[in-house]
């Protein structure tokens, strides 16, 4: 390939992603008509002959979306994807069930149902990664080597790391957990309802490590406050937003937004705060504070624990070695292929991967392509030059009825679908449309490889 | 993948509405199909027909709007923007048009029945 043709290469590849973020979101739009086809590529027609061994560990939103995309491209590879849970969540489903707005049953299917044709599903669990020699090793002992392992194990949530928290009382006596599972945002919703028809002082955080939807725990405090302000109680209530650092999101267009959002539902804020403790008799949550610790007395409090890496991940080879998340255990894989530094046979797709964004199904569904891209790549003996930059999704719930589809990159650039139809900080009805109606659809198109 | 096809397009519009996306579509090519043939046998349109379906029309838009929020758990109050009054406009639109067309329809067919006895 000349020097041009390479160019005009990689600038049909740069048309191509764009567009294609454009049609992912266009299938949310889609009611609004404004429909964008593409054709289907020749590229996806080809099959990779390969008899390499492909391992997957963890079959969530990432594992179940990388077996669709390696089953696809691949033709005679082993491909085994390790998980002991039976039932698979639609997680960002679950503020949605924490808000009354769905039932319970709308988070939960099946692994099973997704797991494509010539794919084998292992029902264990990992408990050892051995990146050096090349294996895995599931709690009941069974080996499994590799020629190339994805890790899509998840994070785990560390309710543990809060003295007086017990994930058994979720739902009782004001204490709610909207990620804990689809029963505990059930419960959270029945908890922060009865708070709504009493009013009273309203607790919210988010935990001081990297997390699943930072956006989650100022979605669930506006929900929050419009269900005090629908029910009349607003005005003999206090809402509290306790921020682990001296923002409101990682992007700080949007922090300021959130800031100026805040202050026009009279939401009060403190800054640099993280849950040290809980006493859920007395209903009283401990701050540590930059000079010391805070006691909030409350009569709702939405608790979201610290997160960090599996064990199995965070005791193996594949964590950083330095920065930030040493302690968290987050997979030390390049940002722009999450291809593990050390290893370059493992991939970190999902929550796992410790890059500096993401941690939301939109994450998921553009690091997998391009992920598996490279790994099809290397079984080809090819380069791939698939690259991802960091876009990720939140469509921001700031009142029943409405939210702002935020969009954004690695650099805080906002990097809007609909540029002049949809803006990205304003509050509208059509975004939450997208949120209810199509995101769960096109979520499972992703699992299917098919959007 | 880097591709969208109808069928993702399918996939989704069915998850969305399941069952009731067949109804719609058996519906839209039924009715288009009656539409078309009418205008070809009658080779002309009916004017005082025209003006009573799009009366109809206008309740269609308006159950098209309360179909559209019951499915997406919204309220009538929550218009933000633009962009919203545009998808407003377009879900009325569509009920009125395909409402129209549907009411159009039936009562030519109806009409070139009774001539027929």
């Amino acid at each position: 390939m000349s020097r041009e043709q390479e160019f005009r290469h990689v600038l049909k590849t740069l048309e191509t992603a764009k567009l294609d973020r454009r049609g992912f979101l266009t299938l949310g739009a889609a009611g609004a008509g404004t429909l964008l086809l593409q054709p289907r590529s020749a590229r996806a027609a080809e099959k990779t002959r390969t008899s390499a061994r492909i391992v997957i560990a963890g079959a969530g939103a990432a594992g179940l979306a990388a077996a669709s995309h390696l089953a696809r491209q691949l033709e005679g590879a082993k491909i085994t994807l390790i998980d002991a849970r039976k039932e698979h969540f639609y997680q960002p489903g679950f503020t949605l069930v924490a808000s009354g707005i769905k039932p319970q049953n709308y988070v939960v299917s099946s692994t099973a149902e997704y797991v494509p044709q010539g794919v084998e599903l292992v029902p264990e669990r990992v408990a050892e990664f051995d990146p050096e020699g090349n294996k895995v090793v599931t709690e009941s002992g069974k080996s499994f080597p590799y020629d190339y392992l994805i890790v899509a194990t998840g994070l785990k949530l560390d309710y543990a790391a809060i003295p007086g928290m017990d994930e058994a009382q979720i739902g009782k006596n004001g204490l709610g957990s909207i990620y804990h599972s689809p029963a505990a945002a059930s419960a959270t919703w029945q908890a922060m309802s009865a708070f709504a028809d009493q009013g009273g002082v309203g607790v919210f955080q988010r935990p001081g490590t990297e997390m699943k939807c930072a956006g989650a725990p100022l979605k669930y405090t506006f929900v929050t406050d419009d269900y005090l302000r629908r029910r009349g109680t607003r005005d003999k209530s206090e809402i509290i937003y306790n921020s682990n650092n001296k923002g409101l999101f990682s992007v700080p267009i949007v922090s300021e937004k959130v800031r100026m959002l805040f202050k026009d539902r009279g939401v009060k804020v403190n800054y640099e705060r993280t849950l040290q403790s809980i006493d859920l008799g007395k209903r009283i949550a401990t701050f540590k504070t930059t000079d010391g610790t805070a006691e909030l007395q409350y009569d709702f409090i939405n608790v979201i624990p610290p997160m960090r890496a599996p064990d199995s991940v965070l005791n193996s080879p594949l964590p950083w070695k330095s920065g930030p998340w040493v302690a968290e255990g987050w997979m030390e894989v390049s940002k722009g292929n999450l291809r593990h530094v050390r290893f370059p046979n493992v991939f970190g797709v999902g929550d796992i991967a410790g890059v500096p964004k993401g941690k939301t199904a939109a994450s998921v569904k553009w690091q997998v392509p391009v992920a598996v891209d490279h790994l099809v790549a290397d079984i080809a003996g090819k380069q791939s030059d698939a690259l991802y930059t960091g876009y990720t999704s939140c469509p921001l719930i700031t009142r029943l009825g409405q939210a702002m589809l935020v969009e954004f990159d690695y650099e805080n650039n906002l990097t809007p679908s609909f540029p002049g139809v949809i803006a990205p900080l304003e509050e509208l009805w059509i975004s939450w449309v997208m949120k209810t109606m199509a995101l769960k659809p096109t979520y499972i198109s992703m699992l299917r490889g098919r959007a | 993948m880097k591709e969208l096809d109808p069928l993702v397009f399918l996939a989704v519009f069915q998850e969305m509405l399941g069952p009731l996306l067949w109804v719609l579509l058996l519906l839209i090519i039924a009715g288009t199909a009656a539409f078309v043939v009418l205008l070809l046998k009658e080779r002309t349109i009916v004017s005082r027909r025209l003006v009573r379906s799009e009366l109809a029309g206008l309740a269609g838009g308006v159950l098209a709007l309360i179909l559209m929020a019951k499915v997406s758990s919204s309220g009538f109050t929550d218009a933000g923007g633009p962009a919203d009054w545009f998808l407003i406009a377009l879900v009325f639109g569509l009920g009125l048009a395909g409402t129209t067309i549907l009411v159009y329809s039936a009562a030519g067919w109806r009409a070139q029945r009774q001539e027929a006895k």
